[in-house]
């Protein structure tokens, strides 16, 4: 019969012959495969204490970010939750009282902001659509909570740390990939 | 009356001398048991790649008393159409029978003491391995009547696995057995371990009998390739399956005090006991006194008996599991005849000895 492609092989259907029905050649072969693997370079990253380095676009959890003076960089426009497919962010403008200059950067901020991380889809629109380079999504991910409730993310969870009074936390919040 | 029984002179620290031994190789045992399952996952993971337990102390060495404990904090369910009595016996007599084997096998030869003389075995009864033969077979009550006992279709298939195996596998093991008395000439353990200190090890003169011991022990044991008694993927874990709790711990550790117990009594019978390799035992006993050298053979046994485990484990993490026909067709047409083979040569070897012929 032709065959269908040129990879096709006959099996081979010959009786075995004594050595190899004796099966203790084979089992010694299988054993000394085995016997190599435990000295082989384990491929397992201890998670916790070690990750792995993410690609440079990678999108985990979203950061509200602050400008080089501390001051909040959102003005609640809303562009962020028009452009949310999974209609995951809500917020609630606010308009800045004298004596907050130092707190906000426009004259409107959001006085709320909730991100849905069980909605989110972490697709980055947001941080596209985002014209004050206010939101953008960071390194850190896997978040853990007890309920479903923990998983609306707020101001106090989405807010980057101030970076002039905390500048160690603000850069490690930031990560090595933040649009300034 | 009373005078009388307390004049028999009878050695009354000869008890309390074999209850301190029994306590000491019954806690030994189960402590090497708890360690074979850390040691069992390791050596798993490390043939599959993986890191194996490492987050309860270093290297995951708690482990064990992390699994112990789970075990005991678990609900304990007796399901209703079973059996309770014999639910309950079940684990507890495969428990028994595993440590009972210990008490036949020479850990060492002996200890100079409180200016007494102690053997480092419980009982040195000259039928020893007709003992250890008893008792093994025994240890298949203990899946017999666990998984009749559970009321549970799979749970007596993988019984009745079990029962036909290990009797089959009895057979086999029993001849190659009687090939190497034919050389020793004693049942005792521990005569056979002093004629091994000065002659050659039996593995030497019995290497096709020791073969079929080990296939045998692997069987006996039920450990892969022969663990068809609780096939997981066919027989849902077989006669442990109702078992929940403690009960199911101890059938699982029955498991590796068998694993043990037999890695000592293959390293007693054909690789010496507790003989030191390369040591001549009275001249260094003379030399650094007899407590050093007893302590050294101790060491050496359990050498020996860490090795086996590791083989156990080794053979377990490369060989699929048998199928049952073909589990049956290796114990009767392979090793039966096999054994059978070993034993007429060496019965003619022997007598040709015996008539002076020299070879």
């Amino acid at each position: 019969m032709q065959p269908l492609t040129s990879r096709a092989r006959a099996v081979e259907r010959k009786p075995m012959t004594m050595w190899e029905r004796m099966y203790l050649p084979a089992i010694a072969k299988g054993m000394s495969i085995t016997f190599s693997h435990m000295f082989k370079k384990k491929p397992t990253v201890n998670y916790p204490e070690k990750t792995r380095p993410f690609s440079p676009v990678f999108r985990g959890l979203h950061v509200l970010n602050r400008d080089e003076q501390g001051r909040e960089r959102c003005t609640a426009c809303g562009l962020c939750a028009v452009a949310c497919p999974a209609e995951a962010i809500t917020m609630e403008g606010a308009e800045r009282l004298p004596g907050e200059e130092n707190l906000y950067r426009e004259e409107k901020y959001a006085a709320k902001y909730e991100i849905n991380m069980l909605r989110c889809i972490f697709c980055g629109l947001c941080e596209e659509a985002c014209p004050k380079d206010a939101i953008y999504l960071s390194e850190t991910f896997a978040p853990a909570n007890y309920t479903r409730k923990g998983f609306i993310y707020g101001k106090e969870e989405l807010l980057i740390p101030n970076p002039v009074t905390e500048p160690e936390e603000f850069a490690k919040a930031q990560g090595g990939r933040v649009k300034q | 009356m009373y005078s009388t029984l307390l004049s028999i002179n009878f050695d009354w620290l000869l008890l309390i001398e074999k209850a301190v031994l029994i306590a000491i190789i019954i806690s030994v045992s189960l402590l090497v048991a708890m360690y074979e399952t850390w040691g069992e996952r390791k050596v798993a993971a490390f043939m599959q790649d993986r890191r194996g337990p490492n987050r309860a102390g270093p290297g995951g060495l708690f482990q064990p008393l992390a699994d112990g404990l789970k075990l005991f904090a678990k609900e304990e369910i007796i399901p209703n159409s079973s059996n309770r009595f014999l639910f309950v016996l079940g684990p507890g007599l495969a428990m028994l029978t595993a440590m009972m084997t210990s008490a036949v096998v020479p850990w060492g030869s002996h200890f100079d003491l409180f200016g007494r003389h102690i053997s480092l075995q419980i009982a040195d009864i000259n039928i020893g391995i007709l003992y250890i033969f008893g008792v093994v077979s025994m240890g298949v009550y203990g899946i017999m009547i666990g998984g009749w006992a559970s009321n549970n279709k799979f749970s007596l298939l993988a019984a009745i696995r079990g029962a036909s195996q290990i009797i089959s596998y009895e057979l086999a093991m029993g001849i190659s057995i009687i090939a190497l008395l034919m050389i020793t000439g004693s049942l005792s353990l521990k005569t056979i371990v002093e004629q091994q200190q000065t002659g050659h090890y039996y593995v030497l003169l019995q290497p096709l009998g020791f073969l079929i011991f080990l296939i045998c022990a692997f069987a006996e044991c039920n450990r892969t390739p022969f663990d068809l008694s609780e096939a997981e993927n066919e027989l849902n874990f077989g006669y442990h399956q109702e078992y929940s709790s403690m009960k199911l711990g101890f059938y699982l550790f029955a498991e590796y005090v068998n694993m043990f117990i037999s890695s000592a009594v293959m390293a007693t019978l054909y690789w010496g006991g507790y003989d030191v390799p390369f040591l001549n035992d009275a001249t260094f006993g003379q030399a650094h006194g007899q407590n050093l050298l007893a302590t050294l053979q101790v060491v050496s046994l359990f050498v020996k008996i860490v090795a086996f485990i590791f083989f156990f484990m080794w053979v377990r993490w490369t060989i699929p599991r048998f199928r049952y026909d073909q589990l049956m067709k290796l114990g009767w047409k392979v090793l039966i005849p096999l054994a059978l083979f070993n034993m007429l040569v060496t019965g003619f070897l022997v007598l040709l000895k015996q008539n002076h012929w020299h070879f």
